[in-house]
């Protein structure tokens, strides 16, 4: 066998992966990639003595497994090796991730650019003052910077667009400007609560995706298997993380295209829904909600009946809202047929999550890989056939309306709150372990690789986002650079969850 | 025409009306009040994942804080968080609450710069620039203008250009990639500028205050005129402190008024 099949949330011994020569690695993996089922969900290396240590997660969503892969490479002598992004572009952000951390040089890679100039990278002499833009030599064309400060609240990144007039010919995104460390620093602080701290600051916008992934990874690390009341709020909670931001983003939508009534609506709307986060686990964004082996935030009667109530009068206003905002010709004419990104080139770069679904693409962890109690759900995830900013605008309303129907259908049985709480054994040692959780973006990865005393060696985070970015640059061609924001709204993706 | 004025009619009045007295509904970790009770204060001290927590006596920095509430939980008599959204202050160390000490917290006037409230007094322009935040309170300052708290209502408002500014707002840590744009931006503001920090993050590193991709030296520079706590800082927080750090020229314009 040259690799292992494994659940979402299953541990396993790290010896148990095998280890095959590269070119056996590489065709393995590029072939799973040519079916539509199979996607990459984690690439990544470390180093182990002389050698890099290369593992590879491709879920297949039709079985509902991932098959782990791995290969060790020497890189010390200034080797190359062919890339797996030359067969499949997917693989361009974690080969990209490799040869930033490790120095591993590809011989075919078709855009090995640096990827967030993390602090510990192999060239030092690559820095976020030089990045390598696609230089043009044109003197119809003209380039236009923007960032990495924007006009706006939001995080620093850049963008080079390359026009011809008023219409982008091509966007390179230049990110790493939130780089953190926030990998080494959940090896580095061995507290269990400081590492909470840390998943959730993951992305301030995805704290329960991310707390989920890091909870659900630790706990399958320990052998401990969650309680229905844990697993019951933090489905609860997921989905309620996706309401609140999928109407932040409708008015952040409404407001990109200048519809006060839509941006200040939606915008009032999104209040209901944090406040209850705050009431349900004192904080708005859901910060300290999910922690491993514990129910921080009990679901009880009382909390249904507030839930009920702020669901009840948020329906109505909502869809009141949205049904006047679809029936603007001014409205649709700015979204319909704007940013599109075709199924071909979201399936070609790997996209994941909402916008991946907007494209027509189903990736849905909650029906591919159910974590929590999305196994009882029969989940059917919601499909659009245009990939434009409209697909995007209604596959937020379609999931929201979803999220309001699961959340009521579950909540006519609630489980009664464990008596005392299970104490969490540690980690077992020399384990490998991946969770993945489908966010409101999208899907989440979390990776640990435990080393003999148990301890935490390797820590493994992947946004959404990271699939994403590249969709923005594609979806913005052709468009008009008035529309870029619009498009980048639509989008909405995670500067920190990228640069990590 | 009129289903626009059927929308507007549902949602009813949203705003809130009094900014400084309002209630936060449900849960909420404010400030934090310590009695005399007598505990383990190693492990107390241990318990915290920000180091906020220090002994002899007993205090809780809110600059380090992460309002997770993990100390209250496990030692209830000791630690109870309030409701008391006013936690902002000028002075790094009114950020520290002791054991047995149950006051607001109030922003020292004589640090307040006098050309502040002469100047920014009734109106106040911020460029907020991210440095590594994590997107919480980034979304809170957002929230700050939505049609809730709507803070342009006291002529506070966010700005797109560091020339049209008379304030930097700073969230995150401060990455060692971001350093150089924050100072970029902050010489674009024209003088005399104000300095507010928002967030754990930006005050003390919170979690990242130890890493090698952060890069604090900025702050090391310049006086910060307002501290403003939280993980990530409630607007209600948000409001009252800038409003307290520029609320002189509405009293002395009052008093004109007479």
């Amino acid at each position: 066998m040259n690799h292992i099949k494994i659940k979402n949330n299953e541990a396993i011994k790290l010896a148990e992966i095998p280890v095959i020569n590269y070119s056996e690695f590489l065709n393995f993996n590029t072939a799973l990639l040519s079916k539509e089922e199979n996607h990459c969900v984690q690439y990544f290396g470390f180093r182990k003595n002389n050698l890099l240590r290369l593992i590879c997660c491709m879920a297949d969503d039709n079985q509902g497994i991932i098959n782990i892969s791995s290969s060790e490479i020497s890189i010390d002598n200034n080797e190359s090796y062919p890339s797996f992004s030359n067969i499949h572009l997917a693989f361009h952000c974690f080969e990209r991730e490799i040869h930033e951390n490790f120095g591993l040089n590809y011989t075919d890679h078709p855009w090995l650019k640096p990827l967030r100039f993390s602090f510990d990278r192999f060239n030092k002499n690559s820095t976020i003052t030089n990045y390598p833009f696609r230089q043009i030599e044109s003197e119809e064309l003209h380039e236009v910077g923007v960032g990495p400060i924007h006009a706006g609240i939001i995080e620093p990144g850049h963008f080079r667009f390359i026009c011809s007039g008023e219409q982008i010919l091509h966007l390179e995104i230049q990110l790493g400007y939130q780089h953190r460390g926030i990998e080494k620093l959940m090896i580095s602080k061995k507290k269990l609560i400081e590492r909470n701290m840390l998943a959730e600051s993951i992305a301030g916008d995805t704290v329960i995706g991310h707390s989920i992934a890091y909870a659900n990874l630790w706990e399958s690390l320990c052998d401990f298997k969650p309680s229905e009341d844990i697993q019951f709020a933090r489905t609860i909670a997921l989905e309620w993380e996706r309401i609140a931001n999928h109407t932040g983003d409708l008015s952040a939508l409404c407001n990109d295209i200048a519809y006060q009534l839509g941006g200040s609506v939606f915008g009032r709307l999104r209040t209901p829904i944090i406040n209850t986060f705050q009431m349900w686990c004192g904080n708005r964004l859901g910060k300290s909600a999910i922690s491993p082996g514990v129910n921080n935030i009990p679901f009880t009667n009382t909390t249904a009946a507030t839930f009920s109530k702020v669901m009840y009068a948020f329906q109505l206003d909502f869809m009141e809202m949205y049904d006047k905002m679809s029936s603007l010709p001014s409205i649709l004419a700015r979204l319909e047929k704007t940013g599109i990104v075709s199924k071909e080139q979201s399936t070609e770069i790997g996209m994941v999550g909402m916008s991946a679904r907007a494209s027509n693409n189903s990736r849905d962890i909650r029906k591919s890989h159910p974590h929590d109690l999305y196994h009882l759900f029969n989940h059917k995830p919601i499909i659009k056939r245009h990939g434009d900013v409209y697909s995007r605008t209604q596959i937020r309303k379609e999931e929201i309306l979803q999220s309001l129907d699961y959340i009521r259908n579950f909540m006519d049985e609630i489980p009664s709150a464990t008596e005392k709480n299970m104490d969490l054994n540690p980690p077992a040692p020399n384990m490998f372990s991946l969770s993945l959780v489908e966010g409101w973006r999208g899907e989440i990865c979390h990776c640990a690789i435990t080393d003999e005393k148990g301890e935490l060696m390797l820590y493994k985070i992947k946004d959404p986002s990271l699939h994403n970015w590249l969709a923005l640059t594609l979806a913005v061609r052709n468009n008009e650079i008035s529309d870029f924001p619009v498009c980048n709204k639509s989008f909405n993706l995670s500067y920190c969850g990228h640069d990590l | 025409m009129i289903s626009d004025i059927k929308i507007l009619y549902h949602q009813g009045k949203q705003y809130i009306k009094d900014l400084q007295n309002a209630e936060v509904p449900g849960i909420f970790r404010g400030r934090p009040v310590i009695s005399l009770a007598p505990v383990d204060t190693n492990k107390l001290v241990e318990l915290c994942p920000s180091h906020a927590i220090s002994s002899e006596p007993v205090s809780i920095d809110l600059g380090k804080c992460l309002f997770c509430g993990e100390c209250a939980r496990v030692f209830p008599e000791k630690i109870i968080f309030t409701k008391d959204y006013k936690i902002s202050a000028n002075s790094r160390d009114d950020l520290i609450i002791n054991e047995g000490v149950d006051t607001p917290i109030r922003l020292n006037p004589n640090l307040i710069r006098k050309e502040i409230s002469k100047i920014f007094g009734s109106s106040l322009k911020l460029r907020q620039v991210s440095a590594g935040g994590d997107n919480s309170c980034e979304w809170e300052l957002g929230a700050t203008n939505n049609v809730n708290f709507d803070m342009e209502r006291y002529g506070i408002e966010f700005v797109a250009s560091p020339r049209h500014a008379d304030a930097i707002v700073i969230t995150g840590p401060i990455t060692k990639n971001m350093a150089e744009p924050l100072q970029a931006c902050y010489n674009a503001i024209p003088d005399p500028k104000i300095i507010i920090l928002v967030g754990t993050d930006a005050i003390s590193g919170g979690m990242f205050v130890d890493s090698p991709a952060i890069d604090r030296a900025f702050l090391d520079k310049y006086n910060i005129d307002l501290y403003i706590p939280g993980n990530p800082s409630h607007p209600l927080t948000i409001i009252n402190g800038l409003l307290d750090l520029t609320s002189k020229k509405k009293q002395i314009k009052k008093n004109e008024n007479f």
